[in-house]
């Protein structure tokens, strides 16, 4: 059953400025590392309640925040 | 001691500036951005936070766009070299800091076309001189925004808006103002704006910014310096996003926490409030100085007109000699020479000798100014 989200972002502060005009919205969000499975990169991503999907990417691209992916992640690998 | 080589370097910082930098290398010294734990992602929040609250500043909506470097004369590079090529045509003026004049000098080698707008011997332009420089292919202009000899402010707002009519972009040298006039750059016009952090923004040494406003496409300025960002580990090409493109290698954190900090002491004196208080120390000091006979003081004399520092010279004596005994026997520290500006004091009438340079911050008082002017009254008469 899919819980969660990530967001993968292509650098270090788009993922804080993400996480920061969510948290100004009220969207309960949370830094992890970027989980391998889904990236060979080095840095963080932003995993997020699966139901505020919406939300959220309405959110970011009203403040033209470039997202590189989105992913589901099951509640195993979260 | 009265400390009066602000334009140098701002002296003492704050001690919000000093636990600011203490705090961040004892709880949040983790690599910024590189490694997804507590202390990276509490330092990458350092750096983050910072560069908002520097955007804001300066009027840029968007964070990214601040890149931060390790001064304004690595800015300044960056914006050059990264974005003239060979055949490119750019207009500076004649009161540049060598942080200007010497990047310039030497792409002029590799075949970029130069032109000077001459300035007044008071320091300031008439956007009437860059008008009569500027052609259909100047790519950039270089500008300014006040003299580090005179204090001179340039009209950056009125050039820009004839820059663009041209076609060129304007690159602003902000190490003067930044802190103490307040700098949109979407109001104004500037599409590059290189800052430093340890003058009258009261950080540390070691810290300073170029701002790329949203009229810029990234596109067109290449990197001083490739290398590791945290991000696209995969690829061995340097990124295209911001603000990693630009800032390859592990950040300054202690100097940006602490720049973070001396922003944060300014915003809270208030800009404006700053400002007034360095226009009238301004006042007293060129009003005391240009009693004394034998003294010339340089610039326009118009606190309205420039920014607090002071340039000066005695007639009959060395500026070494007044700087020396300034500094032994009233323990007043000025600066004296050509102030790495050789342009701006051809300009003004003082190359070679250079000038007696008195600079207050924001912190100084009007006590520190009278003694000054006392003791330099005192080192004239004896």
């Amino acid at each position: 059953m899919t819980q969660y989200g990530v967001i993968l972002f292509h650098t270090t502060s788009s993922v804080l400025r993400a996480e920061k005009l969510l948290i100004a919205e009220g969207v309960e969000v949370k830094l992890i590392p970027t989980p391998r499975q889904l990236s060979s990169d080095c840095g963080i991503a932003l995993r997020f309640n699966w139901t505020c999907r919406d939300r959220i990417t309405s959110v970011l691209k009203e403040a033209r925040v470039e997202i590189d992916a989105v992913h589901a992640l099951d509640v195993m690998q979260a | 001691m009265i400390y009066l080589d602000h334009a140098a370097t701002s002296w003492p910082k704050p001690a919000e500036v000093i636990k600011a930098m203490t705090d961040v290398l004892e709880g949040a010294g983790g690599n910024p951005g590189r490694s997804g734990h507590r202390v990276s992602i509490a330092a990458a929040r350092v750096i983050y936070d910072t560069r908002e609250e520097i955007s804001r500043f300066f009027g840029v909506s968007d964070p990214l766009r601040v890149i931060f470097t390790g001064n304004a004369t690595h800015a300044i590079n960056l914006a050059l070299i990264g974005m003239l090529k060979p055949g490119d045509h750019v207009v500076t003026s004649s009161m540049e800091h060598n942080a200007v004049m010497r990047p310039l000098r030497r792409l002029e080698k590799k075949g970029i076309r130069l032109s000077m707008a001459p300035c007044a011997s008071d320091g300031s332009l008439d956007v009437e001189d860059v008008t009569n420089v500027l052609t259909s292919d100047t790519r950039l202009v270089v500008l300014t925004h006040a003299s580090n000899v005179v204090g001179t402010l340039l009209p950056v707002a009125e050039v820009a808006v004839i820059a663009h009519r041209a076609g060129a972009l304007l690159l602003v040298d902000a190490a003067q103002t930044a802190g103490v006039i307040p700098i949109d750059m979407t109001a104004m016009g500037i599409d590059l704006l290189a800052f430093t952090g340890h003058k009258e923004l009261q950080g540390p040494p070691g810290i300073g910014g170029l701002v790329i406003a949203e009229s810029i496409d990234i596109a067109q300025i290449d990197p001083l310096i490739c290398g590791g960002t945290g991000s696209r580990s995969e690829s061995e090409e340097q990124p295209e996003d911001l603000p990693d493109k630009f800032e390859s290698g592990t950040a300054n954190l202690a100097g940006i926490a602490g720049l973070g900090a001396g922003l944060r002491r300014i915003q809270d004196i208030g800009i404006e409030e700053a400002r007034a208080h360095l226009k009238t120390l301004a006042r007293a000091l060129i009003d005391g100085l240009s009693a004394l006979p034998e003294i010339t003081v340089y610039g326009t004399l118009d606190p309205d007109r420039s920014v607090a520092v002071v340039s000066f010279t005695v007639t009959g004596r060395r500026v070494s000699e007044i700087g020396l005994r300034l500094d032994e026997e009233y323990g007043i520290l000025s600066r004296v020479g050509l102030h790495c500006a050789p342009a701006a004091h051809r300009t003004i009438g003082s190359f070679p000798e250079g000038t007696v340079r008195l600079a207050p911050g924001v912190f100084t008082t009007m006590d520190d100014i009278q003694q000054a002017i006392q003791a330099i009254g005192r080192i004239i008469r004896s």
